[in-house]
């Protein structure tokens, strides 16, 4: 005998197309305010990383990692939280911060070289900036196994890239999500790349690549909760999609997994030469779905940009970026505080090195 | 008071802290319903629920991961790895995220969680089950690593180790989780992180260990007592932070000391003890620091467990070297 043990789709969401259009059934609910605020989150975090890349290229921060083209990944998914849900970054998403009411000061101390960046202010619950790929799914899964135990009606938002997908803690997190029906949203950035590695397989059997894979979003099956893809220069679809994810967890229904996907329009990093192997004709592609373009023809649509508008938003965000970088050049970091916040209290050891570095 | 063996006192502790703290959580592979392969977790499911008491999967990265998750929403979760040699799956976790969250957020966020093993060699076991991993976790700034030697200390260890405000490594000394029955007090009481305890005093020479070897150490003393060498006998207790002025008083008043340790010898925690004597007593030594530790190998399969694992007899010949220096 032989039968068909289990069958399984994956579903992708697109509510707004590359020209603009808006898919009606789709639409989400929002007020033209929220549909603004979502465009000026968006437009703030691109004249960040533009001010970062020019405050890298001049020596005034260290290397830096950009987060042009994934705008929409970033604002869609932080615009459908709720404050007491808590956000896992990794590390290209940097208007999540400033969402969380975390001031631009603390982003660029923190790309600046100093940890005194990372000191949130509280009850903006979120997490640091997080570099080892993968690791922070389980955090998320943790934090979010503690609210579901605390009876709290929260969740958690946890992002990773790609090439997370690859690491062992990305599927250990995956599990433990699913064994304990926790109420965590994994956003997966699929931005095509890590460093040079694109993320299909294509003809080589030979590596070069992170899966063989059709979708990332159906690994999330292999553990027991549903996986959904997404446009991820659709600001529409992934608010939608991660909204309907995080209510569903809330609900005490579980976890899901969604990729966003998307494509990294810059360099890995500001170390990064992508010129050494992109194909320059696909990026030229995707620079044509770009999110803020598509979103801007969108709300043009429905009346609610102008270049007067437009001239209004970037000013206002331009005046935000270069208040927070006036802000950060100002901070000097305590060389003492290297010691301080190691324990709660100082042990024997860092207590004889703090007054010997003093000394 | 009842008179309990390590691993009773292990569960004691837990027992204690789970009824005062509500959000103590005890998680790893099989400590629920199976009360952990040593039986440490034996009938706290029962007691406290699958909610309080979690059988995770078998995944120790996972089980680090998520206890750091639970960590910095105020859970205090005492995770179980079963083995000292599955620990390593989990280090990253513990090196890369545990130990560093209060220094990368300056304080604003902090991950105080405890991760306990059986740890060490002398129990005929498997390969992978023997290792004495400590140097690697003293090495990492943010962890705190203690390790007992008697069933009172771990009973006063575990709960200062669960009421600390820092991650803590709590090494279980397998090898005698059921060799010893000592009084414990039915309450709940700590012993300070971060004091050693002077075991037996002496003025001949200091002998230093933790753990298992602490037992091999006053073996040791005993029969150099016979000869009429008077040893101190120092149980280190917690390894990070280490109670630096117990040790270097002991050996400034001996001028002798001796390091005794399962772990390997090169860069094992006697190095930087035997480092730190130099640094601050050289001209109070009678004799050159020696230690008796494994040796630089892989821990050998259980047929030449016995030939790796220091002994009464190592020990001894150490005490006639500084002794006859």
């Amino acid at each position: 005998m032989q039968k068909t043990a289990a069958k399984f789709t994956v579903k992708y969401v697109q509510v707004v197309d590359e020209k603009g259009n808006v898919d009606k059934k789709l639409e989400p609910k929002l007020s033209d305010k929220e549909l603004r605020d979502l465009y000026k989150w968006m437009v703030l975090e691109r004249t960040f990383d533009n001010t970062a890349i020019s405050l890298q290229r001049e020596g005034r921060i260290g290397t830096y990692a950009s987060s042009l083209g994934e705008e929409a990944v970033h604002v869609g998914s932080v615009f459908a939280t709720k404050d007491t849900d808590w956000i896992f970054p990794d590390y290209r998403e940097h208007v999540a911060f400033l969402m969380r009411n975390v001031p631009v000061k603390n982003l660029l101390l923190h790309w600046g070289g100093s940890e005194d960046g990372m000191a949130l202010p509280e009850k903006s619950n979120i997490m640091p900036v997080c570099i080892p790929v993968g690791t922070q799914t389980l955090h998320g899964v943790g934090s979010a196994l503690a609210m579901k135990l605390k009876n709290q009606k929260s969740a958690t938002l946890t992002f990773i890239g790609d090439a997370s997908t690859s690491t062992g803690d990305f599927h250990e997190g995956l599990n433990f999500a699913g064994t304990f029906v926790t109420p965590s949203v994994i956003i997966i950035r699929n931005n095509h790349w890590a460093i040079s590695v694109p993320t299909v397989c294509h003809d080589s059997e030979w590596g070069g690549c992170q899966t063989r894979a059709e979708t990332l979003a159906q690994k999330a099956i292999g553990y027991g909760f549903e996986g959904v893809q997404v446009d991820g220069n659709d600001v529409l679809a992934v608010y939608s999609v991660v909204k309907q994810a995080l209510d569903k967890a809330r609900d005490g229904k579980g976890p899901t997994l969604i990729e966003c996907v998307t494509y990294r329009l810059g360099p890995h990093t500001t170390a990064d030469d992508p010129t050494r192997y992109q194909d320059p004709k696909i990026l030229k592609s995707w620079l044509e779905k770009e999110p803020l373009k598509r979103f801007q023809l969108y709300l043009k649509k429905k009346k609610l940009w102008d270049d007067k508008f437009e001239a209004a938003v970037k000013a206002e965000a331009k005046r935000i970026v270069n208040q927070g970088v006036a802000d950060a050049e100002k901070h000097k970091p305590q060389p003492t505080d290297m010691f301080d916040f190691v324990y709660k209290n100082l042990t024997p050891n860092l207590k004889e090195q703090r007054d010997g570095w003093q000394s | 008071m009842a008179k309990l063996t390590i691993v009773e006192a292990v569960k004691d502790a837990l027992d204690c802290e789970m009824a005062r703290d509500s959000s103590v959580i005890v998680l790893g592979e099989d400590v629920g319903v199976d009360g952990g392969v040593f039986r440490a977790t034996d009938g706290l499911q029962k007691k406290y629920g699958e909610r309080r008491v979690i059988d995770t999967p078998l995944a120790e990265s996972g089980i680090v991961g998520t206890s750091i998750g639970m960590a910095i929403q105020g859970l205090k979760p005492v995770a179980e790895i079963q083995f000292d040699g599955f620990t390593y799956p989990a280090l990253d976790q513990l090196f890369s995220h545990a130990a560093r969250i209060r220094n990368r957020t300056r304080g604003k966020i902090t991950c105080p969680l405890v991760v306990r093993f059986p740890y060490g060699g002398g129990i005929r076991a498997l390969e992978h089950h023997n290792e004495s991993p400590e140097t690697y976790f003293v090495h990492t700034a943010g962890l705190k690593v203690v390790i007992p030697s008697n069933p009172y200390d771990t009973k006063g260890l575990l709960i200062a180790a669960i009421r600390d405000p820092d991650p803590v490594i709590f090494m279980e000394p397998k090898r005698i989780y059921r060799a010893i029955r000592d009084e414990v007090p039915e309450n709940a009481y700590t012993v300070e992180i971060g004091k050693a305890n002077v075991l037996r005093e002496g003025t001949d020479l200091t002998i230093i260990s933790w753990g298992a070897m602490v037992r091999e150490t006053q073996k040791a003393a005993d029969a150099a007592a016979a000869q009429g060498v008077r040893a101190e006998v120092i149980d280190v207790r917690t390894l990070s932070p280490c109670d630096w002025d117990t040790i270097l008083a002991s050996v400034q008043k001996t001028g002798r000391a001796i390091i005794v340790h399962e772990a390997p010898h090169t860069l094992g925690f006697g190095a930087e003890i035997a480092a730190r004597i130099q640094e601050k007593l050289l001209l109070y030594l009678k004799a050159p620091v020696q230690r008796v530790t494994g040796y630089d190998t892989p821990f050998p399969y259980f047929k030449l467990e016995d030939a790796y694992l220091p002994n009464p007899e190592r020990i001894g010949k150490a005490i006639d070297q500084v002794m006859k220096f």
